[in-house]
Parts: C-alpha cells; sequence; structure tokens
C-alpha cells in the first residue's frame, strides 16, 4: 500500500518537478549576480538618492508615489520633499521625469522608458550589469555602447562615477564584427570600481524596491501566515488521526 | 451507493416549518453524512476538494479585483500596478488570483491522472469524466482570457496567437478572428468582451458543471484506488461494508488536505508569486505594444504541452486540428478503453508502462512548449547542434507517443490483450 | 464502523479547536478583503490638505472650496451676521458645540471658528448629505420668518445659522462640521491640517 501511495506520489509529482527542473535551468547566459537586498533600508536609502540624481531627469517612476518612499525607506516628508524631489510635485504624486516627453522624443528618438517594473521585466542581475556595463563607442549617436544591451539608446549616466570604459576587442576573422572580450577602464571616475559596483547594487536594489513595494509586507507577513498554517495543519492532522480510529 | 436519501425531521419547529417546504437539511445530510464513500482512499484523492477550494478562491479575490481592475485598453496595466500598490492589501488579493490560476491547473491535472489511474472514468462514471473534461475545457477558456486581462506584452501577444489559431478554420478563418477580436488587431474591444466573458459568462459555465459533476458523481459514488464498486457488498444495515460515512471522515481528512495546500499556496503568494517567471511571466510586466513581440513568447505553463504539439507540426491547420485532437481525445477515454478492470493495480503491464509514458510525454511536451529544449540541446549536444531540427524531432516523436496512447489503449483492451491481475471483492487498503 | 473505546472528550476537544482555530484563520484572511475596501492611496493623495486664498472674499460673501471631494465653505461673516449669532441660542439643538464630533477643539468657541469672522464648514448637512444654500441676509424667509441669515438645505429643510448651528425641530441632528484648517497668512488658509501646537 505505502509503496504504492509512494509511486503514484511519485508520479503525480513529476509534472511539478518538471516544472522545477526547467525552472532551475532558466536564465540562459548566467551574468554576475547583483545581490541587491531590499531588506537592507540603508542601501534603498542611497539608492534613491542615486536615482533621483542620476535618473530621474529623463525617467519616471510613475506607479511610485513619494509618500510610499518615505513610508517604505523610513525617510520623513520633509526628507523626501527636499532630498529626492526636485519637480515640484507634491507628497503624494507619483515620480514623473523632470523632462517632459515631448522634448525626450525630439532628443532621443524615443521617450525613455518607465523604470517602475524594470527590475520585474528585466530582472535584477540584469539592471545591475546593465549600469556597470557602458564603454565608449564613438560609432553610436550618443558615443557609448553596452555589452549587456548592445546599441542602448541612453549614454552612461553615471560616468562622473564609474569612470570611463574602453572595449577591448577579441580578434575577429576577417568579414566578421568584432566580439568585445572585456571592458576596462580608460578614465577612473570619482568612485574607485568596488565602491561603483556597490553604488550599483544600491540603485539596483530601489528598483527592486519599486517594482514591488509589497515585497517588503509580503515577507514580513508570510512567515505569520505559514507558522498559522502549520499549527492549522497540525491540529486537522491530529483531528483527522482520532476520527479515523473508527475505521478498520 | 447512490446518495441515500434521508429524510430529516427537526425538532424545533422553524427549521421543521422550513424542512417541510424546503428540505435542505436532508439535502445536506444526504450529500454529507448519509454519503457513503471507500473507506480506501489515497492522496491522489484530495484533489477534487482542492479543485472545489481553488474555484471559491478564484470567484472571491476575482470578485475584489473587478472592483479596481478597469477592463480599458488605455488603463487594464495601470489599474494592475494600483492595485498593487495603492489599494490597502490588493497585491495579496491579486497574488491570491495569480497563484490560484496556476494551482487550479495543478491540481486538476492531477486529479485528472487520478482518473486515469484507477479508471474512474469507466462504467458507471462515464458522465463523471464528461463533466469533467468540459470544466477542463472552459477552466481553460476562463484561464486564458483572465490571462489577458492586465494587458501585458505577454497578454497581448498570448491574445493575438491564440486567437489567430481560429484563422486555420477553412473559408472563414480570417473573417472568424476578426469576429473575435472586433478589430483588426487585439485591441479595447478584445479585451472588453474577454472581460465580460472572465467575470461572468465563464464562472457561470464553469459553477454549472461542477455542481453537474458532483450530482453525477454523488449518484454513482466514488470510485477508489482498487477499482472495486463498493455498493455491490453491503453490510445487515444496507450501507456498503467497504463504506465510511463522507461526514465526518472525509471533512476531516480533506480539512487536513486543505491545510498542506495552503501551507504551499501561501508559500508561493507570500515568498516566490512570480514562481521566477512561472506563474506570472516577466515579459507581462511591459505594457502591451502591438509593435514588438517578446523574444521568448510562450503560453503560460499550463498550456505548454498543447502549444508544443501545436509548434512542431509544420501545417497551420494540421497543428490546430492536432493541438485540439489532443483535448478531444480525453473525452473520448471511457469508450476507447474497453477493459473492465479499473484500477492500475490490477491491470495488465502494458497500461501501466503506457500511462507513465504518457505522463512523461505530457510533461516533456510541457517542456517544449515553455522553451526549456530549447535551452537544454546546446549543452547536450555542443553550441553548434541544430536546435530547431532536434526540437522537432523530439517534439513530433513525443506527439506521436501522445496519440499513440490513446491508440494503444484502444487495441490493447479491444483485441484482449490485456493480461490482468484478478481484482479483490473487497477493498484492500486504507488509512 | 466500530465507535467502542472512542475517546469522546478529546474527540469533542479536538473538534472545537480545529474550529476556533480555523475560524480565527478565516476571519483573518478576510481582513484584507474588507480593508481593500479603504480609501486607497490615490483617493488619500487626492484629498491631500488644500490652500483656500481668501484674500478677495468680502464681508458677508461665501466661497466655496474642495476638500477630498467635499464642498467646504469660507464665508467672511459681517458685523451683524456675527452681532446675531447669540440671539439664536434659545432655538438651537447644541448651541454651545457640545457635540465634539462637529468640530476641532479650536473651534469649539461662540462662533465655531479659529477667527471670528472667518467660517469654515464642510458643506454637507448632518441629515443626509445634501449640499444646504446659503441665505446671508438678515430678514424673513419663506422658511423662517426669524431668519437671522445662515443655510436652509433643500432636501429635507434643515436650518442652519452663521455658525454652522442646527435649530430645533428640524431633522439634521448636529452643527455643520467644522473641517481641521489653520492660517498660514492672513490671506491663505490649508483646510485639512490643524494648527501647528500653539501656533491656532
Amino acid at each position: 500500500m505505502t509503496k504504492r501511495v509512494l509511486s503514484s506520489i511519485v508520479l503525480a509529482l513529476a509534472l511539478l518537478a518538471g516544472a522545477g527542473v526547467a525552472f532551475a535551468s532558466e536564465g540562459g547566459e548566467a551574468l554576475p549576480p547583483a545581490n541587491a537586498n531590499v531588506k537592507d533600508t540603508a542601501s534603498l536609502q542611497r539608492g534613491a538618492r542615486l536615482f533621483f540624481n542620476y535618473c530621474v531627469g529623463c525617467h519616471s517612476l510613475r506607479y511610485q508615489r513619494y509618500s510610499r518612499i518615505a513610508e517604505d525607506l523610513g525617510l520623513s516628508e520633509q526628507e523626501v520633499m527636499q532630498n529626492l524631489n526636485f519637480t515640484g510635485a507634491k507628497f503624494g504624486d507619483p515620480v514623473i521625469a523632470s523632462m517632459p516627453e515631448a522634448d525626450a522624443q525630439k532628443w532621443f528618438g524615443k521617450a525613455p522608458p518607465d523604470l517602475s517594473l524594470e527590475v520585474r521585466a528585466k530582472g535584477a542581475d540584469w539592471v545591475y550589469n546593465y549600469l556597470r556595463s557602458f564603454y565608449l563607442d564613438p560609432s553610436r549617436p550618443t558615443g557609448w555602447n553596452n555589452t549587456v544591451f548592445p546599441n542602448a539608446s541612453m549614454p552612461n549616466p553615471l560616468w562622473e562615477l564609474q569612470g570611463v570604459q574602453r572595449a577591448v576587442f577579441a580578434s575577429a576573422k576577417a568579414g566578421e564584427e568584432p566580439t568585445v572580450e572585456k571592458l576596462e577602464l580608460a578614465q577612473p571616475g570619482r568612485l574607485a570600481p568596488a565602491q561603483f559596483d556597490a553604488a550599483a547594487r544600491d540603485l539596483t536594489a530601489f528598483l527592486q524596491y519599486v517594482a514591488e513595494p509589497a515585497a517588503l509586507q509580503r515577507h514580513r507577513i508570510g512567515v505569520w501566515v505559514l507558522l498559522y498554517l502549520a499549527a492549522f495543519t497540525f491540529l486537522a492532522w491530529l483531528l483527522k488521526r482520532e476520527y479515523w480510529k473508527d475505521v478498520h | 451507493m447512490a446518495t441515500a436519501h434521508v429524510t430529516i425531521k427537526p425538532r424545533n419547529r422553524v427549521l421543521a416549518w422550513i424542512e417541510e417546504r424546503l428540505p435542505i437539511l436532508s439535502f445536506t445530510a444526504s450529500h454529507t453524512s448519509e454519503y457513503y464513500a471507500p473507506k480506501n482512499f489515497n492522496v491522489m484523492y484530495y484533489f477534487g476538494s482542492l479543485a472545489l477550494l481553488v474555484l471559491v478562491n478564484q470567484i472571491i479575490t476575482g470578485i475584489f479585483l473587478t472592483m479596481n481592475y478597469k477592463p480599458d485598453a488605455a488603463l487594464a496595466f495601470a489599474s494592475v500596478e494600483y492595485i498593487m500598490r495603492d489599494v490597502e492589501w490588493g497585491w495579496l488579493i491579486r497574488y491570491m488570483h495569480s497563484t490560484g490560476a496556476s494551482l487550479f491547473f495543478v491540481v486538476v491535472y492531477l486529479h485528472m491522472f487520478r482518473g486515469l489511474m484507477y479508471g474512474s472514468y469507466k462504467k458507471p462514471r462515464e458522465l463523471v469524466w464528461l463533466l469533467g473534461m468540459f470544466i477542463f475545457l472552459v477552466l481553460m477558456a476562463e484561464a486564458f482570457m483572465g490571462y489577458v486581462l492586465p494587458w501585458g506584452n505577454m497578454s497581448f501577444w498570448g491574445a493575438k496567437v491564440i486567437i489567430s489559431l481560429f484563422g486555420a478554420v477553412p473559408v472563414v478563418g480570417d473573417t472568424l478572428v476578426q469576429w473575435i477580436m472586433g478589430d483588426y488587431n487585439p485591441a479595447d474591444a478584445t479585451l472588453n468582451r474577454f472581460f465580460a466573458l472572465h467575470v461572468i459568462a465563464l464562472p457561470l459555465v464553469l459553477l454549472l458543471l461542477v455542481v453537474l459533476h458532483l450530482a453525477a458523481l454523488h449518484e454513482v459514488g466514488s470510485n477508489n484506488p482498487d477499482g472495486v464498486e463498493i455498493k455491490e457488498k453491503k453490510g445487515p444495515s444496507g450501507r456498503p461494508l467497504d463504506g465510511i460515512p463522507f461526514h465526518p471522515y472525509y471533512t476531516v481528512k480533506d480539512l487536513f488536505g486543505v491545510g498542506m495546500f495552503l501551507l504551499i499556496a501561501a508559500f508561493i503568494i507570500f515568498f516566490e508569486p512570480t514562481v521566477g517567471g512561472w506563474f506570472l511571466e516577466h515579459d507581462n510586466f511591459i505594457p502591451a505594444n502591438n509593435l514588438v513581440t517578446p523574444t521568448h513568447i510562450k503560453p503560460v505553463w499550463y498550456f505548454t504541452p498543447f502549444y508544443a504539439i501545436l509548434r512542431v507540426i509544420p501545417s497551420k491547420l494540421g497543428g490546430v486540428i492536432a493541438m485540439f485532437s489532443a483535448i478531444v481525445l480525453l473525452f473520448l477515454v471511457p469508450w476507447l478503453d474497453r477493459g473492465k478492470v479499473k484500477s492500475v493495480r490490477y491491470r495488465g503491464r502494458g497500461y501501466k508502462l503506457a500511462l507513465a509514458v504518457f505522463a512523461l510525454v505530457f510533461v516533456l511536451l510541457g517542456a517544449i512548449g515553455a522553451g526549456k529544449t530549447a535551452e537544454w540541446i546546446p549543452e547536450l549536444f555542443g553550441p553548434a547542434a541544430d536546435v530547431t531540427l532536434i526540437e522537432n524531432a523530439f517534439g513530433r516523436t513525443l506527439t506521436v507517443l501522445y496519440f499513440g496512447f490513446f491508440i494503444f489503449l484502444w487495441a490493447y483492451t479491444y483485441f484482449g490483450l490485456e493480461k490482468t491481475k484478478p481484482v479483490p471483492e473487497r477493498v484492500t487498503t486504507h488509512d | 464502523m466500530a465507535n467502542e473505546g472512542v475517546n469522546q472528550g478529546r474527540r469533542r476537544f479536538l473538534t472545537a479547536t480545529t474550529a476556533v482555530v480555523g475560524g480565527v484563520g478565516v476571519v483573518a484572511a478576510a481582513v484584507p478583503f474588507i480593508k481593500s475596501w479603504e480609501p486607497s492611496a490615490r483617493a488619500k493623495s487626492a484629498g491631500a490638505p488644500v490652500m483656500a486664498d481668501i484674500g478677495k472674499v468680502e464681508s458677508g460673501q461665501m466661497v466655496t472650496f474642495e476638500w477630498r471631494g467635499q464642498p467646504v465653505w469660507v464665508v467672511n461673516r459681517s458685523k451683524e451676521q456675527l452681532a446675531a449669532l447669540a440671539s439664536q441660542d434659545p432655538r438651537l439643538k447644541d448651541p454651545k458645540s457640545d457635540n465634539t464630533e462637529q468640530q476641532p477643539d479650536y473651534a469649539k468657541n461662540e462662533y465655531r471658528s479659529i477667527k471670528p469672522e472667518w467660517l469654515v464648514l464642510v458643506g454637507l448637512c448632518t441629515h443626509l448629505g445634501c449640499v444646504p444654500d446659503y441665505f446671508p441676509e438678515l430678514k424673513p424667509e419663506p422658511f423662517d420668518p426669524a431668519w437671522k441669515g445662515g443655510f436652509y438645505c433643500p432636501c429635507h429643510k434643515s436650518r442652519y445659522d452663521m455658525a454652522g448651528r442646527v435649530y430645533d425641530g428640524v431633522p439634521a441632528p448636529a452643527n455643520l462640521r467644522v473641517p481641521p484648517y489653520h492660517f498660514v497668512s492672513d490671506t491663505l488658509i490649508q483646510i485639512g491640517v490643524d494648527p501647528a501646537k500653539g501656533a491656532a
């Protein structure tokens, strides 16, 4: 009996296992992990500062309210309005780029995307590595290119911090485009490489938070829900065992 | 073991008054404490009640989602984010709904597999199976339309691709596609009508079918892992010797099942609601864009086995026919299988093997449909491997095996090739 | 089915415990659904405090502003209107504004306001929420021959005096509500925020 039940479970779970195995192997070529931590409030605060200094000029977070940033990042209304809000928006307003969309269209060909859900769409690792992978490329209209997102239309927004990277190309066969082997720092920026990586991680963490502010609540409440359900299930098991004593 | 029609006469005068006019207590008793179920149900028998639980969850969370969702192509995507951020606890309600949708299919697939394992579709339960298959069909339509509502880029392109399937219909195909969309592309009209179908029409049909499915079940009584008809062996009291009242024995047992299930569901909802892109896909966090198809477009996991059949067949009409046949054949199982023995425990080795292969084929087809094999092939055969060639060869083999199962099932039983074991008189095992 | 040797006490205890624990779970699960009906972050943002410029409001004139989707009246009461207030006391339900729900502490005075001439009220009748009309003049009106200025509700004929105090004998139960407000300057009122402590 036990054997049969077990084998039926095994068969049944094969469906789930299939999905699980497939899930584990997801991702394509692996990028170095971002290791961003949305529970690290200090990191989120630093990331927010970077976002509002370097990104909000062009990119909106149209689903994220300033008031929510204050609430979740442990900042006062005054701190947010003075240090992060440069557009004159109200405290309860969503974060809208300072640059009008029509101008953006004119300057960049298309409006820079809203970043509210960027991490949910692309993943934290992608965003982190994208931020670190700009290099000089005179063939591009902006003068910049990116190894993670080739032919990106955005110039490196953090070049003052990172410095300027140059691509080292692998030797290519005749007639083929040479591939980028690695990037090297041609001109140092205000931050040392390790510091810059930390900054990129903070910014990624902030964008990850913005992509799903509920994640903070989710984890906090989830622990209690699971504990409750474990207790309930245990009780239900005791009850079942008690009643099934009748069944011979 | 058909439903015992007991009559309850309450002492309370108010209850008695009601009972005389509407025998609700008698009805409840007939279907719970006086409904005898086999005592040997195993783990596989949890999924029916769990499917009902998920249905209730989908209805309640769905009603609350409609309170803030806007079925308007210009507003839908933002309204979902509004639910996720601005509505108090909206994120929880939405994740309960999205997780419930996927778990619905997990539970229903296991429930169906249980039916195949123990021959629950065989006489006298053919109608139970048939109604269950209709539930599955409506559930697929319901899930597809619900998937379109967030109006993300996967919603849009999923709608586009699935609706385009109808373009394979000869002569009227293109007209049909335009009629379904109400536009030249999935657009506001499509979204709005899918919303109406998703929140009103299909749930009503689904509920009706579930009631019929249960009514049909209670008329003939549940099958069991031994495939023994318990009502053939009755005690002096006229009750089946191998039966126990559904209430309290299976209510408490199912309660335990509910607890286990909720543990898994809550873990997903609170700690991994996207399940790495399987339950909520990454590209659906990008608003619908009718000019750019997502690079890794694929249906949600529960459609992938059928989608794979569609994809590996090099003909539009042929693919569509094969895909729908893959579902239609499941309806016919009670008549394809001529074997008298129900449970896999006492069936021939051929059936055991075929069923195992069938389950494996289904999972592997799912892996193809989800684009997983395309990732595995370069790892297995080296980067120079022709992914399309290998995937098609693999997928077509699996498709042949999928349909082969049904042909085998018929031939195996029709020509009497099956060597069955003797079925015991009484159920053999129980908790 | 054999019931011999069953510990009924244990069975009852387990049934009751599971039912109670399960019931608690169901109630807890209902909370998020009930709370989802509360004003959302968007509604709260739209209901943020508003600034009311009262620089051009002449004596006896009323101006309506919108706060949380409700009309908020700001009236620059004339000397005559103010002078008549005390005389109405015997005809009112709550002349001393004892119902503390209807005004902040700083408006619990004879004028129901921070500055005597400036009356700030939520313009919704306390009966069933209609918007009363403003009848500023101290002259007999068809609905009240002894009218000394005030507000008259068209829905069910409730009457209020020039401090929003409800008259006796009308359906409305309470005085018109005074919202939280404070003076940013002599000509600017912020509606929705109490005066800073001590500043009033």
